[in-house]
């Protein structure tokens, strides 16, 4: 039984221009409290398909809120997200969850799950519970073909039957995205990808987030502390400053001197890379 | 022993290069492996370990029904077994004075134990999904004598015998867990994940408030009944016999039925609150019907049988090394193996000491703390 296949997605991104389009958006903790101030302000952009696109902002000024905005798990205060021309807040979890997959920043797994049953959860959402099964033999032949292709794109397949606590870091970061690709997913979030990680792991999901998007066109979204990441991985880059849309565009655009001075309030050093040829932040020597 | 940390060797070996196309067809046979060495739940698998436990439990159940201040050979318990099922008669003059202890007292008492020893092993797999934390348990967290404080109010109030309570005691211990369980989760929420020690603390407050209450209501009753009380508090299985016991099975059945049908959810919940919303669970909804459920279930299990304390930490922590962390299989074999430890934990207690008899709640105890304990010190980085 092809799980995924009979259970059409209401949502289909590809035949809006925009993936997802975030219309003047403001949120904040505790929407009740009048005095508190926005964590996020009139924000607008689109986010069209197949494109990296990377937040990149100060500490606290709001990346992660967006993302989770985006996901699905914060309701705006205000205006409007919409995925493939469906407003999120109309459409349940499940539903969202069949096109949009998100890797949180950090991964807390306190039971000793094998790595290819963390992997497993992520065909959830496409799963029909029934009520007579109790969920024994749910994973049909197709749910471990997408298990087994997302393992073998994020190179965990030898790892299958080691228990999450026992993977390093960046193991464990392509398990989740694995997991996350098991959701065949039509937009990828993650969050703060590579904080944490070695730079040789950092290369590894540098490599892998541009081979999703070959391979895939998959759209993703991606929060990042780390200018040079976004510079390397993003087609275009969004600017946060304060909870408002600094700047949106092309890296070199986007990462200049000027730019960065407005946004950061410090001097940084900014020249080519010199083998891809977009902006390098480092600091002032 | 592929949920242990067995080394991928086997694996390694055969370690495919990325494949380039999207959804392709793979040349290794890795899903066939996952199924073969158990990696991945499959329903062969489910149902071997379950008969298993099964078989496993009808031993305990017999071979428990045995033993007891007045011994019956085991040759006795078979036919009085098969005369009462035959003729559906229960009295002394057809089964003789053994045949009577037997399926009178002995056998609601061991079918009670194993209930309930049951159900407080699923209330403990819920909750520790539910808080994500290995450590929680009904008893330690102060459900149970939340529990217990509905049902106190309800004995102190009630009018009736305890005979005519017996189908309300349940809500009343309902009404009591489920308003502690709240408390508890809100505590753990407002920290994002509770940590254990955090959690234990507000357990121990809780079970203070709780037991003060409960201390009360024994200090303002009657002697004798408060006497009755007290015996009931510290865990007992003195059964009142076939009718709390089938009100018990109602319960139990209702919620281990639901309960199993959300093993899945319960498996993405352990991911945390917002990976599960992500991966399309509601998780307010499912919250509130876990919380009812576990509650309900605690109620109606502390109702008649007072607070039997970690039964519901140590066994789920065993099933879960032996047999992995999928709810699945966790949820049912926990069940049988926790209403296994009870009826062999009540046996110790009945037969120890006998003809006097000691509360069970005193050997879970005994058993179950220094478990908890070195759980709590060793198991740390593990864990925790």
């Amino acid at each position: 039984m092809a799980a995924s296949m009979t259970i059409g997605s209401p949502v289909q991104p590809i035949s809006i221009g925009y993936a997802m389009d975030v219309e003047n958006v403001s949120f904040r903790y505790g929407a009740d409290q009048r005095g508190r101030a926005w964590t996020l302000e009139g924000v607008s952009f689109g986010v069209p398909k197949g494109e990296v696109l990377g937040i990149v902002g100060p500490n606290g000024s709001g990346k992660s809120s967006l993302l989770k905005l985006l996901a699905g798990l914060l309701r705006p205060h205000c205006g409007d997200i919409r995925l493939g021309g469906h407003s999120i807040g109309r459409l349940d979890p499940r539903e969202i969850a069949r096109s949009v997959a998100v890797v949180p920043q950090e991964y807390v797994q306190v039971f000793p799950f094998t790595v290819v049953e963390t992997v497993l959860m992520g065909r959830f959402p496409h799963r029909r519970a029934s009520w007579w099964s109790m969920g024994i033999g749910d994973e049909t032949e197709q749910d471990l073909s997408y298990v087994q292709q997302a393992m073998i794109e994020t190179d965990v397949v030898p790892l299958a039957d080691r228990l999450m606590s026992d993977l390093s870091g960046g193991e464990r970061q392509r398990v989740v995205i694995a997991r996350a690709l098991a959701q065949e997913p039509a937009i990828l979030l993650l969050d703060e990808p590579m904080a944490f990680l070695d730079i040789n792991h950092q290369i590894e999901i540098c490599a892998l987030i541009g081979r999703l998007k070959a391979e895939r066109q998959l759209t993703v979204v991606l929060v990042s502390h780390d200018l040079n990441v976004a510079s390397q991985v993003c087609d275009r880059v969004l600017m946060l400053k304060d909870g408002q849309l600094c700047r949106m565009g092309a890296p070199e655009d986007t990462i200049k001197p000027d730019v960065l001075r407005m946004v950061y309030g410090c001097e940084v050093v900014v020249d080519a890379h010199p083998q891809t040829g977009r902006p390098r932040v480092t600091m002032p020597g | 022993m592929a949920n242990g940390q067995a080394t991928p060797a086997h694996l390694a070996v055969s370690s495919p290069e990325p494949v380039s196309q999207p959804n392709g067809a793979v040349g290794w046979d890795v899903k066939g492996k996952w199924q073969r060495t158990g990696m991945i739940l499959t329903g062969r698998r489910w149902g071997l370990v379950l008969v298993g436990l099964l078989l496993a439990s009808l031993g305990v159940v017999t071979l428990c029904s045995r033993f007891g201040a007045a011994s019956a050979p085991l040759g006795d318990v078979f036919q009085a077994l098969l005369h009462a099922l035959k003729t559906g008669e229960l009295d002394q003059a057809s089964i003789g004075t053994s045949g009577v202890i037997l399926l009178q007292v002995r056998l609601p008492r061991v079918l009670m134990g194993f209930l309930v020893g049951g159900s407080l092993a699923a209330v403990g797999v819920t909750l520790q999904a539910l808080l994500r934390n290995p450590l929680a348990d009904p008893y330690v967290l102060g459900v149970s004598s939340g529990a217990a404080l509905g049902a106190a109010v309800t004995m102190l109030l009630g009018i009736g015998t305890m005979m005519a309570l017996l189908p309300i005691l349940p809500l009343c211990g309902f009404a009591g867990g489920l308003l502690t369980l709240v408390v508890i989760y809100r505590l753990a929420q407002s920290q994002g994940r509770l940590s254990i020690h955090s959690l234990l603390l507000a357990g121990v407050i809780l079970n203070a408030i709780l037991t003060a209450l409960i201390m009360f209501i024994t200090s303002i009753m009657e002697p004798n009944r408060s006497a009755g009380l007290m015996a009931w508090l510290m865990g007992s299985l003195t059964a009142p016999g076939y009718p709390a016991l089938g009100v018990l099975v109602g319960y139990a059945v209702f919620v281990l039925a639901i309960l199993m049908q959300k093993a899945q959810t319960l498996n993405v919940l352990t991911l945390g609150e917002e990976t599960a919303r992500s991966l399309g669970i509601d998780t307010e909804r499912t919250k509130k019907h876990l919380f009812v459920l576990t509650a309900l279930l605690t109620g109606a299990v502390v109702s008649v049988s007072g607070m039997i304390g970690f039964v519901g930490m140590v066994v789920p922590h065993a099933v879960r090394l032996l047999l992995g962390s999928d709810h699945r299989l966790l949820l049912p074999a926990s069940v049988l193996v926790g209403g296994m430890f009870l009826v062999v934990a009540d046996t110790i207690a009945r037969t120890l000491f006998a003809p006097a008899e000691i509360p069970v709640g005193i050997v879970t105890a005994l058993i179950g703390g220094p478990f908890f304990l070195y759980l709590l010190l060793w198991r740390k980085d593990r864990m925790l």
